[in-house]
Formats: structure tokens, sequence, C-alpha cells
């Protein structure tokens, strides 16, 4: 059989790669270096024209007090988003391999959260926190916590909206978490659950001892996927609160969208999703060392 | 040896005798304790339902409440406290653009599907399959390409849509969106075909056929399953997708579900509830059905993704 | 202090099964003994170990353990301890926090844990791997920590299942000494399971053989070996197994060591029956000649192995046909519809 072209492996190997590396380089990273060039010049969508202004953008946002609270709140949001994700993902991975009756009904709902589109689960939560037809409002009025003419006002007071913008971040990400987890907990052996029960080991020292140590691993993984999705996440506080009262919520991606799309001025957005790259970046050291301690195992 | 069994003779005088007494005891304090168990865990699943699925729940609800009902104060929500009606949900699929955004979803969805395995499979193959000294490396580079934020790039994009001409349409949507469902495909793809044994296809080879032709007809059928977990997986990030929609697109006959329904169902200061809570429950509930009936496929997909071959 | 274990009646049925996994079993052990559970995979053993551990929660019949019945109660309340096919040591910790695991779970005090388990360690030689983790550990070395990590408990009964499955065949030789030696020091009532007939013949004390969640024997090697209940235990055990020949409404059956050229005996030829194999084929293992071919004169011509020693040296080629002779104390005599043996002979 002639050997064709067909046949050439490492010719073949390059051009299977071809599309996809054409793709990502043409859409990615060169928009990539383009994005961060733009938030050293004045490019709106009004003036596409190129002029470097230099470090320019960046003065202005530091000045800029919305600027300031976008990226503290990012930080915040994140990390507080996490910590409470983690925990509650815990619970719901162990929930999720024990075995009971109407098990697929409450994996469905459970996992809800997550599969709904970002934006419509906000919708269904504006609802659910609005000023006057909040039904939480209603059950906390009905149980005496809250007088009959008083709301709560979850999205228009600052530190309520706040919490409401990280409690929404943390319902819809605890079900990804959790499956994270799960996998990492169904992989533990059943020898080793049977050895911790013979050896006398009761629920907690068990989940303490074994299982929790076995799957950090794997909790890992689930944190810092959840923490890079909250932290570069718009959708959520741009339909939930839209930054709402008065900017106080708005985090660097929503406020970059605000300055770049609603205001036209591309070159100012830029220069705040670029403060996006430090947290990448250190995600980007973590993931290439676990793959390296990988490969060395 | 004659110390050692005096010493092991000594530790089992100390250890406690069982007797039927103390056993029966812990009988009972392990039938309480299995009790107490199954009880905590009923509980707990009732109550992470609930709070997961809590807004659903009252979007169900809100769908038929006629206005009178939902807009009294002091009504209880969870009821209805005047007869339920469909009009909302006729209101819903006649007079707004809610079966435009799904058609529009549904047609990006696809397309973006189809994009997205014409890029990722090929490349995965090659990846898991064809190594060069530098595949390595490019697998990883591919996954981090995923982290770079579209909260940065649609600056860029902007400009690009425009310029291509695509302003304001959901063809550029197209464009977009697999730079979004690529890299984590392609990752997916390699962990699925590195787990059909490498006998198959080169015994497909020993029979006559090329490497590209061993490809095309025993490791891709072979790699369905992934094939099916990429293609939800694609679709559903593209449905998902927010931020470009809204950036690129603001007539209401290119709008996907994504952005549609937070946008052109508020009309002004005037939340259309009902309708807005109905189709957003719409949208949830097929989504949420299909990756269900998955889930096993993606982690286990995850998971191999992650083991080296 | 060795208890004994008894089943009385011990039944597992699983959703979905139709036969239970375990079907009404009794077995008693001695105290002190080594009992080896033998049989196919499927057979029940497992299951049966399982049960008796705890692990596993019985749908008919009682286990009882030094005279009570422990029938509802944990596994750690049973004072068993178990060692696992794949050893199942926490990857995590070191060899010392492994050992060291149950008395913590035990809320023993610091002092007498370091005692308890410095006295496991050196039982079982393990002091210089004290701080090292499982991964970097060879297949023995893992075996003699779990038995420190059950040794350390101060069980009544040790249960082990397949230990030496996971492990290659030159580690498994030195591997079984090492629990035999284990046993004799430390005189614990043992239960074991395996599917290896070579392993129960080598270890126990007393072999019980499984089959479909039934028992079909119980006792010595030796008596297992030599007067099967059936022809079930007649074929599992031994390599190559007993031929079986059926003759009418009888089964004979003699193993292939059994059988020898009657030219070698000569003229004394009391007391043994005499028949013909024609030989197909001939294998030479380990200095014996395993002779396959057909017997004629026992009953149906039935294809039979002969196992020749080394020490007959006498000619035999393929194709030929030659007498072969058995001593009528060697066969045995099977019903062929039961299978099972009828009470012919006594040795």
């Amino acid at each position: 059989m002639r050997s064709g072209l067909a046949d050439r492996e490492g010719f073949l190997a390059r051009l299977m790669l071809l599309p996809a590396i054409a793709y990502i380089v043409a859409l990615v990273a060169v928009p990539f270096v383009i994005a961060i060039a733009y938030s050293f010049s004045d490019v709106t969508a009004g003036n596409p024209s190129y002029d470097w202004v230099g470090l320019d953008n960046y003065r202005a946002n530091w000045r800029d007090p919305v600027f300031k609270r976008a990226l503290w709140n990012t930080f915040f949001f994140t990390a507080a988003t996490m910590v409470l994700t983690v925990v509650l993902a815990n619970i719901v991975a162990l929930l999720l391999t024990a075995d009971f009756r109407g098990k697929w009904v409450v994996r469905f709902l459970i996992l809800l959260p997550w599969t709904t589109p970002a934006a419509l689960g906000a919708i269904a939560w504006v609802f659910m926190l609005d000023s006057l037809l909040s039904p939480i409002d209603w059950i906390l009025q009905q149980v005496g916590l809250l007088d009959d003419n008083r709301h709560m006002v979850w999205l228009g007071k600052s530190g309520l909206a706040k919490a409401s913008v990280i409690g929404v971040q943390v319902w819809r990400l605890v079900p990804l978490a959790a499956v994270i987890i799960m996998a990492g907990q169904t992989a533990i052996p059943d020898d080793i659950h049977d050895a911790a029960a013979v050896d006398g080991a009761g629920f907690w020292r068990r989940l303490w001892e074994v299982t929790l140590p076995l799957t950090l691993p794997v909790i890992a993984v689930a944190a810092l996927f959840g923490a890079i999705i909250t932290f570069t996440d718009m959708s959520v506080v741009r339909v939930l609160t839209n930054g709402a009262p008065v900017n106080q919520t708005q985090v660097l991606a929503s406020w970059a969208y605000v300055k770049g799309i609603d205001g036209g001025n591309l070159a100012q957005g830029a220069a705040v999703a670029v403060f996006l790259l430090p947290l990448l970046l250190a995600a980007t050291v973590a993931i290439l060392r676990a793959v390296r301690r990988w490969e060395v195992s | 040896m004659g110390a050692l069994t005096t010493a092991i003779a000594e530790a089992d005088a100390e250890a406690p005798m069982l007797d039927p007494e103390a056993l029966e005891q812990q009988r009972r304090r392990a039938r309480r304790r299995h009790l107490a168990s199954q009880v905590v865990l009923y509980a707990v699943a009732i109550v992470a339902a609930l709070l997961a699925a809590f807004p659903f729940i009252v979007e169900g609800i809100i769908t038929f409440k006629r206005d009178q009902d939902l807009y009294a104060p002091g009504k209880n929500p969870f009821i209805y406290n005047l007869d339920p009606t469909t009009e909302h949900l006729r209101f819903l699929f006649s007079d707004t653009g809610f079966m435009t955004f799904v058609g529009n979803t549904l047609l990006v969805g696809g397309v973006v599907v189809a994009i997205t395995l014409l890029l990722a499979l090929p490349a995965a193959y090659s990846l898991a399959r064809l190594p060069l000294w530098w595949s390595g490396a490019l697998a990883i580079t591919i996954f981090l390409v995923y982290l770079i934020p579209p909260s940065l790039l649609f600056v860029s994009f902007s400009r690009l849509v425009s310029n291509l001409g695509l302003q304001d349409s959901k063809w550029a949507l197209v464009v977009l969106y697999p730079t979004i469902t690529v890299p984590v495909s392609v990752w997916l793809l390699i962990g699925f075909f590195k787990s059909i044994p490498r006998d198959i296809e080169e015994q497909a080879m020993v029979d006559g056929y090329s490497r590209l032709a061993a490809f095309l007809r025993v490791a891709v059928p072979l790699a369905f399953p992934g094939i099916v977990a990429v293609v939800v997986f694609a679709f559903t990030l593209s449905a998902h997708e927010f931020l470009y929609a809204s950036a690129f697109i603001s007539s209401s006959s290119e709008k996907t579900v994504s952005v549609g329904i937070p946008t052109e169902l508020v009309l002004g200061d005037v939340f259309h509830w009902q309708e807005l809570q109905a189709a957003a429950l719409l949208v949830a509930l097929p989504i949420a059905f299909v990756f269900n009936l998955l889930l096993e496929r993606f982690v286990s997909g995850f998971t191999m993704g992650a083991v080296k071959g | 202090m060795a208890v004994a274990v008894e089943a009385v009646g011990l039944t597992k049925r699983f959703a979905g099964s139709s036969r239970p996994a375990v079907d009404h079993v009794d077995l008693a052990t001695e105290e002190g003994e080594y009992l080896v559970l033998l049989g196919p995979s499927g057979c029940g053993k497992t299951t049966l170990l399982r049960m008796i551990a705890g692990l596993e929660q019985p749908s008919e019949g009682e286990i009882r353990i030094g005279g009570n019945v422990v029938n509802g109660l944990p596994p750690r309340a049973r004072r068993i301890a178990m060692v696992f096919q794949s050893y199942a040591l926490y990857p995590h910790k070191t060899v010392r926090q492994n050992i060291e695991f149950p008395l913590k779970a035990q809320r023993m005090p610091p002092d007498k844990r370091n005692e308890r388990a410095e006295w496991a360690t050196e039982l079982l030689g393990l002091t210089r791997l004290l701080d090292r983790r499982p991964r970097q550990l060879s297949g023995g070395e893992r075996q003699r920590v779990a038995l420190a990590r059950a040794l350390v408990r101060e069980p009544s009964v040790f249960l082990l299942d397949e230990p030496l499955s996971n492990l290659d065949a030159k580690l498994r030789t030195l591997a079984r000494d090492d629990l035999k030696n284990f046993h004799e020091r430390v005189g614990t009532t043992t239960i074991y399971v395996t599917h290896d007939q070579v392993e129960a013949m080598g270890m126990g004390d007393r072999i019980v053989v499984m089959l479909d969640g039934k028992v079909r024997q119980i006792g010595p090697p030796q008596a297992v070996y030599e007067l099967p209940a059936d022809t079930f235990v007649a074929t599992f055990l031994g390599s190559p197994p007993m031929n079986l020949i059926p003759r009418d409404d009888v089964i004979v059956g003699f193993r292939p060591e059994k059988a020898l050229p009657a030219a070698v005996l000569g003229e004394a030829l009391d007391g043994h029956r005499r028949w013909t194999l024609e030989i197909h084929r001939i294998e030479y293992l380990s200095g014996d000649r395993h002779l396959h071919g057909l017997a004629t004169g026992l009953g149906t011509p039935t294809p039979v192995i002969v196992r020749l020693p080394a020490t007959v040296m006498m000619p035999i080629d393929v194709g030929g046909t030659h007498d072969f002779v058995v001593r009528e104390d060697d066969l045995c005599y099977f019903d062929a519809e039961t299978e099972r043996a009828h009470e012919v002979r006594a040795r």
C-alpha cells in the first residue's frame, strides 16, 4: 500500500491541529494582545483610531472611587463565595454519594441552579428579592421577624445587595463544585471505608481523617474553577443589581462592561478588565504546578 | 519467643470480655444511630433540594398568577388567591419575542456545536494519538486559553464585529462562541480518545486503512459518548453566554434567550413578572433534564482528561 | 484468647438476584484454628466473610462470636479485625499513623497507644518503615502493615479476604509463609478467603469448600482432597483435577497421581484395578510427565490425565496404548445423578 499524505503522521498531526490553533490564535491570542494595547489608548466606539495615551486610563481608574470599589468587590465576592461554596458543596457531595429514595429528583433539583443560564437564574432571584414582592419578605413577615409593612429591600441596600450577589453566586456554583467533589469522593476505594469501619471509626472521624484528606486535591480543583468563574463573571451582577445601589455592587467585569459598551469607551473598559489578569495569572501558575506534580507521581 | 507470647497473653487479659448485656446495649445504640442518620440524611436532602429549587418553584407558581393576585400587597405569594390563569403564558408565546429568542438560541447553538466539533475533534485526536514533542505543552496552553476572560476580550471583539459587518447579528455570536467552547471541548475529547485502546486503531491500520481513515472510521465512532458530552456541553455554554450576546446585539429579532429574557420582557420599569418567570423556567428545565441524563459521562470525561496516558 | 466463630443458617439475598449469595450456611470454627473459605468467584465466600465482619447484614440466620450473638452489631463492636485484598491502607497516612488509627478511634490515651503500636510494629518487623507512606512500600511490606493494624486492636478473630491475590507469584510464597508464621505466634482464630486451591491446601487447618452460596464440604486438607464429598470438590481441588469416568449410574473418580503403568508394579497387582490408556499428548511439567489420553476399561471411554512422577522412567510414546492400574482404595464413587460421593470407603 502506497503510503500517502494520509499516513505521514507528523504531517497529519500538524494538519489536524491547524484549524483549532489557527482559530484560537486569531480569535483569542491576537484579541488578547489588542485588548491590552487598547488600555493604553483612547479608542472608543465612536472614534476607532488608535492613539497612544500611556497610563492615562489607569490613572483615571485609580482616581475613580467606583473602580476601587469594583476592585475590592471582585476579590471580596470571590473569596466569600468560594469559602461558602466549598463548605456547602462538601455537604451536598456527601448527600449525593449516599443512597436514598427519590435521589434522582433531589439531584435534578440540586443541579438546577447550575444548569440554568446565569442571567436567567439571576432573573429568578430578582423576583425573590424584589423590594415589594419578595416571597422571602412575606415569609419573614409571617414568622414575625419582619414588621408587616416593612421590606428588606435586598437589592437596594448596599450591604444586603452585596450579600445577595454573593448568595446568588454560591447558589449557582454549589452544584458544580458538588459534582466535582463527588467525583473525588467516589474515587476513594470502598475498601478504605470498610477498613475504617472495622477499625472503629465513626462517621465524623471517617469524614475528618479519611474522606476530607483524600479529596483535598479535588476540592482544590473545584475551588479553583469556582473562583475563576466568579472572578470573571459579569452576568449575575448585571442582571441582579446592575451595580446598584449607586455602583456599590459593581465588580471589575461588570464595570468594564459599563465603561466599554454602555459608555462606548473601549479603552477605559480594557483598562478596568486588565486588572482581572493577576488572579488569572496566579490560577495559571497553580494549574501548571499541579500538572507537573501529576506528571511526576 | 516466650517473652512475646507472655506479652500477648498479658495484653489479652486486659481486654474487656464480651458479655451479652453489654452487647444488647450496643445493638440498641447501633440501631438508634442508624435511624438517626437516616432522618438526618432525608432532612438534608429535602433542605438542599428546596434551597436549590426554591426560586424555580416560585417561578412555576408565579407563571399562572393573575396580576391582581400578584401585586396585591400582603397576599400569600405561594398559593392562588385568585384563580390561576394561562393568560400570561399565552402572552409570552404570542406577543413577545420569546419564540424568536428560542429559535435564535437553537440556531446559534447548533452551528456553534458543529464548528466546535470540526475544530476540536481533529485537534484532540492529534494531541491524544499523534504527539509531537510540543504536544503536551500545547494541550496545557489550550486549556489555559480558556482562562482569558471574555470581560477583557469583548473590547477587541467590539471592533472585530463591526469590521466584519456583523454588528447586531446573531452570526457574530457564531463566530465568537467557539472561543469559549473549543478549549474545553479539546480537553474533554483528549480524555475520551485516550480511553479508546490503541489496539483497535492499530488493527484498522494493519487491515489496510490509513491513519486518517482510522481516525474517521474507528476513533470517532468509538468516542461517540465523548462527542455527545461535548455536544451538550458546547450547546449549554452557548445558550448560557451573556456578555457577548448583550454587548453586540441590540435588535430583538437577533437576541438569544439568555439576553432576550432579562432585557425584552422588562418594558421600562414594568417587569412583566409572570412572562419573565415563565420564560426563565421554560429554558431552565430542558437543559437541566439533558444534563442529568449525561451527568456520569461528564464526570468521567473530566477526570479522564486529567489522567495522563 | 481465641474464640470460636459460628454461623447458623446464615443467608444473604441481594435485590435483583434470583439465588441467595449465601444460602443457609452452617459453620463453626475451632478456637484458634486457621479456617479457609475456598471456592470460585461468586460462590459467596467473601459475602460470608463480610457478614461475619459486620459489613453486610444477613437476611436470615445468626452469627456468634465467642458464644455471643453479634447480629446487629457494627464491626467495631465485634472485636474482629480484617485484612482486605487491597490491604486498604490509608494512603495519606504514614505506617505509624495507619497502625495507630484503630487505637485513636478507641480514644486510647497517647502513651498506651504508643506502647501497643510498638508491640505490633516489632512483632511484624516494621520498625524501620514507620515513617514511610504506603505507596513507598512493597506488596509484602504492605501486607505486614495491614496485619499490624489488625493486630493492634487485639481482635478475637482475624478475617482475611484474598490478601495474596495482588502479589506476584514469587512474593506470594514468601507472604504465605509470613502469614502462617504470624498465625502460629499469635494463635488467634483466623478465617481466610481464597479462590486458589493451592493456597487453601497449604495454609488451612480446615477448608470450607463453597459453590453457589452453599457449603459443599468442610474438612482438613487431606480429607477434602482424598475423600471429596462431591464431584465439584473433587475437580476443584488438585491440579490436574480428579479424573471422572461415568459408568452406568455411578461416576468413578481417581486422582491423576494415583495411576501407575501396570508394567512398573510387575506382579503385585492385588487390590488394583486394571485399565487401558491410549496416549494422545504428553506434557513435561516440573519433572513430572502429564499423560493426556483416553481411558477405557473403567467405564465409558473418557479423556483423562495421568501424572507420572520423574521416578517412573518407563518410556512412553504418544499414540501408544498401555495398561495402567489404580488401587481400589484410591477410587472414589459418585452417584451419577446427585454427584455426591457414596459412603463406600473408609480409610
